[in-house]
């Protein structure tokens, strides 16, 4: 009994529960209004959703169909590592969609037009993203400007931004709103596999970029987990007087920590563009959703660099898994739905885990007046 | 079965993780007196008013109203009960009038249209009974502190309470205001209201008390006629040790200056003037100068200028031998050590456990952080716990404690463990003594008089006045942004220092 208290209450074991919580009644919900739509089918589009890959026939299809997700995946966590670093020094970065726009933007743009090799077009897309959180930091820092409001703003400007310049001869066909394939006109600018792909039936996509994700996740952690630098950083997000008071620099630290979010987001692009899983459409007028799914990866995640990991894949699989169910039964929006369910839902993760709290403590005192009243009873005989 | 008391709380016990914050304590509240419940800071008198007022449930112990045992769950049942608090930090809606406060909760209604007129007639039958002076229809944010706490009263009373809590009543008041309120009460207990007064002053105690309770570190340790003691008794009791209340000091002997501000003016975030205007001072080592003042004369922005939290319009610092007048912050606590006036804005980052609020301004140090930039973690650790030991912080537990959980007072001792370790030659300590309870007062006092003697600066800005005249070697009065004298505390009086600080009276400009 007392293991398993301590258990539950392990800060930790805590943030797996709620967002496991999270998880099954998104699906539950997601579940019921299938079942509004088609009893039938529901039970089966709901696996679809969650075995996503598995549901391919061939083991060599599975393999293949799971590199996608994993190649998706590294970009979504790059986003979520920015937006879940920000969060840490009290920051929210919403901006991270445009400083993943101005990562393709830069990234492509070197990669296509100036045929640039893969490491220096990665590079040009952290700085991007850098510049762009560094812009919103700067406000924030100086002139106190919310960073949600200037990262939304910033968002649609670097969306045009990328779009313009992308669109230029030298990085698009004039008949196709896509961008150049990179797998044509730069070889040198797709970022190399060294033999991940045959691993996943010779899935090009699948590249270093996927480890290299996970190796930013561990190093985010152990810069504010271990170091002097993720110290000033959390202490100016928990109070700005008080670092300001301990001769920290508060002010920049808060536009290093937006700038590194930034690069963090600009990499994320470059992780998806330069693998040649897509190209850039020029025609795009919606904000990319890889930003604001890296929200829900985060908060899903229980605000972990560890945890982004896991969940970052869980929202990709359930993505991909989405796109698979019967479209002859159910309209193709209701994977967006589901997703959106269980995204809604991470939003209450901190609820849970109140509540989880408070579950505890009831359950502890019922247990100690048992207890008494077993003493006094004893007593009595 | 009939009981002179109105409440008694028996064998309180109540629990918390690693600190048993009340251990079997007993408080009997007769019906009329004016009982104060006295300890130190996380002596458990706040948690104990909590049990009684349904915040917190006891583990063990039982409580009874007119000897008949109760059961108090939350809140509301206290209020069935007739219990009533004004908790330290108002619960009042600012935008709502005086009125409004009194019957939010327990509105009187006709067909879902409020009756205010009926209570308004309450309201001020109560008011005149009690002599609560206050305008039903001031807003709160208009009103001064003294105002909204007899609002909060006249919340209590409206609701025809017959036991009243105070929780630390006179910590926002005025002289004058403190008075009134002296006086409020006892015209409440001669009405027939129980009071219980949660305080750590022992004047006040003295002067309005029938009986006392003392706990000391959540144990019970009596209950005494205030009749029939004394404040070196309650003292005693109290901290379990006899205490000085005024700490003893050799004549100083002032050597090298260590700060020296020429035509200091620093401008004011309020208004549009400067708050302090054309300061020169000096402060020597082996000296403490205090600045002395009513709050709001300028001393904040005064400690903000010499400190660099904020830039200074003109004038000119140096800080043994250097200028420091634009220098950055931790240029300057190279040579300073600075107890802010803040403790929660400035002094602590309250989410942060206590290890790590220990060594905020010396983290950087290679004692604490690696050449790879990793912390050392284990370093940090004991140096937290030396501190703790030395200066007696307590908390839950230990090291890892968030700073946020612990009790003021223990956040306070932990903020001048740290100063005072750090390397200093000036010691900058703003109001050290806020809100702590006498035997950690006499704690602070002995640590400045100890710097002073091993040869450091100290510069001591202070609203309490007998802190002022106990502790320092020269005072300075700030009246307006200004010095407006210059003082020797074993040559002038408190009345004389009371002049000088509400501006009656000023050296040089008589003549």
């Amino acid at each position: 009994m007392n293991e398993k208290k301590s258990l539950l209450k392990n800060p930790s074991v805590q943030a797996i529960l709620t967002s496991l919580l999270c998880v099954v009644l998104g699906l539950f919900i997601g579940y019921i209004v299938l079942l509004i739509i088609n009893p039938s089918g529901a039970g089966k589009a709901i696996q679809t959703i969650l075995m996503n890959f598995m549901m391919r026939s061939s083991p060599a299809a599975r393999l293949k169909a799971l590199g996608n997700t994993l190649a998706k995946t590294a970009p979504l966590l790059m986003c979520a590592l920015s937006i879940c670093f920000c969060y840490k020094v009290g920051l929210f970065n919403i901006g991270a969609a445009g400083q993943y726009e101005m990562g393709a933007c830069l990234g492509l743009y070197a990669a296509i037009a100036l045929k640039m090799p893969w490491y220096v077009c990665l590079i040009l897309a952290a700085i991007g993203g850098a510049l762009l959180g560094a812009i919103t930091g700067f406000l924030k820092a100086y002139r106190n400007v919310n960073e949600v409001i200037s990262g939304i703003m910033l968002n649609w400007i670097a969306l045009y931004v990328t779009n313009t310049i992308l669109s230029g001869e030298k990085t698009k066909d004039i008949a196709s709103p896509y961008t150049l394939k990179l797998s044509s006109v730069n070889k040198g600018g797709l970022i190399p596999s060294f033999g991940l792909d045959k691993l996943f039936s010779n899935n090009s996509t699948v590249t270093i970029a996927i480890p290299f994700a996970v190796v930013a996740a561990i190093i985010i952690w152990i810069i504010l987990s271990k170091t002097k630098f993720g110290y000033e950083l959390k202490a100016t997000g928990y109070n700005k007087q008080a670092a300001k008071y301990a001769g920290m620099r508060e002010n920049r630290n808060i536009i290093v920590t937006l700038a590194i979010g930034g690069a963090l987001a600009g990499i994320g692009a470059a992780f998806l563009f330069l693998t040649g899983y897509q190209e850039w459409s020029v025609t795009q007028s919606s904000v990319p959703s890889m930003g604001f799914n890296g929200i829900a990866a985060t908060f899903l995640g229980g605000l972990h660099p560890l945890g982004t990991i896991l969940s970052s894949f869980f929202i990709q699989n359930i993505t991909d898994g989405g796109a698979l169910i019967d479209k002859s039964i159910y309209p193709s929006q209701i994977s967006d739905l589901i997703s959106a369910l269980i995204i809604y839902f991470c939003g209450f993760v901190l609820f849970f885990k109140l509540q989880i709290n408070k579950f505890i403590a009831k359950k502890e005192e019922r247990n100690k007046a048992k207890e008494i009243m077993a003493a006094e009873g004893g007593d009595k005989k | 079965m009939d009981t002179p008391y109105a409440i008694e709380m028996l064998n309180i016990t109540k629990r918390f993780p690693g600190i048993i914050a009340n251990d079997n304590v007993t408080i009997q509240l007769k019906k009329g007196e004016i009982h104060a419940l006295l300890g130190e800071n996380g002596a458990g008198k706040s948690t104990l008013m909590s049990v009684l007022f349904g915040l917190y449930q006891a583990e063990e112990g039982i409580i009874k109203k007119d000897g008949k045992e109760v059961k108090i769950k939350d809140p509301n049942d206290a209020n069935d009960l007739g219990i009533g608090m004004v908790h330290q930090h108002f619960k009042l809606v600012q935008c709502f009038t005086v009125l409004q406060n009194i019957i939010l909760g327990v509105e009187t209604t006709k067909n879902g249209i409020l009756q205010m007129d009926e209570a308004r007639k309450k309201v001020m039958d109560l008011s005149d009974r009690y002599g609560l002076s206050v305008d039903p229809d001031a807003l709160i944010e208009d009103i001064t502190v003294g105002m909204q706490q007899r609002t909060e009263i006249l919340k209590m009373l409206y609701r025809d309470n017959e036991i009243l809590i105070f929780d630390e009543p006179t910590a926002v008041l005025t002289p004058q205001e403190i008075k009134e309120l002296m006086q409020i009460m006892k015209n409440l207990a001669a009405e027939g209201k129980s009071i219980l007064f949660i305080s750590h002053k022992l004047n006040e105690i003295m002067e309005v008390a029938d009986r006392v309770t003392v706990l000391r570190r959540g144990k019970y340790v009596g209950t005494v006629d205030v009749k029939g003691t004394t404040q070196e008794e309650l003292s005693r009791m109290m901290v379990g040790r006899d205490v000085q209340l005024v700490v003893e000091k050799e004549p100083s002997h002032p050597k090298d200056v260590v700060l020296k501000i020429e035509n200091m003016t620093v401008a004011s975030k309020v208004h549009n003037n400067n708050a302090v205007k054309n300061v020169s001072l000096e402060v020597r080592s082996g000296e403490i100068v205090c600045i002395a003042g009513i709050d709001g004369n300028g001393q904040t922005e005064f400690v903000y200028g010499v400190t660099g939290l904020e830039p200074l319009v003109s004038g000119k610092i140096t800080l043994c031998g250097q200028d420091i007048t634009n220098a950055p912050i931790r240029e300057r606590y190279k040579e300073m050590s600075h107890i802010p006036e803040d403790r929660h804005k400035h002094g602590l980052v309250l989410d942060y456990p206590l290890e790590y609020n220990m060594v905020l301004q010396r983290y950087f140090e290679p004692d604490f952080t690696s050449k790879s930039g990793f912390l050392k973690k284990k370093e940090i650790r004991g140096y937290s716990g030396k501190l703790e030991q030395d200066f007696d912080v307590r908390s839950g537990q230990g090291s890892v404690t968030i700073a946020r959980s612990m009790s003021g007072g223990n956040q306070q001792k932990a903020i001048i463990a740290r100063e005072l370790d750090k390397e200093h030659t000036l010691l900058v300590a703003v109001q050290p003594t806020r809100g702590l309870d006498v035997g950690a007062i006499e704690g602070v006092h002995r640590h400045l008089i100890e710097e002073r003697d091993n040869g450091k600066a100290v510069l001591l800005v202070s609203l309490e006045l007998e802190e002022v005249m106990n502790v320092s070697d020269r005072i300075l009065v700030m009246y307006e942004g200004e010095i407006v004298a210059e003082l020797d505390p074993k040559e002038t009086t408190v009345e004389e220092l009371g002049l000088y600080m509400s501006g009656a009276k000023r050296q040089g400009k008589e003549a």
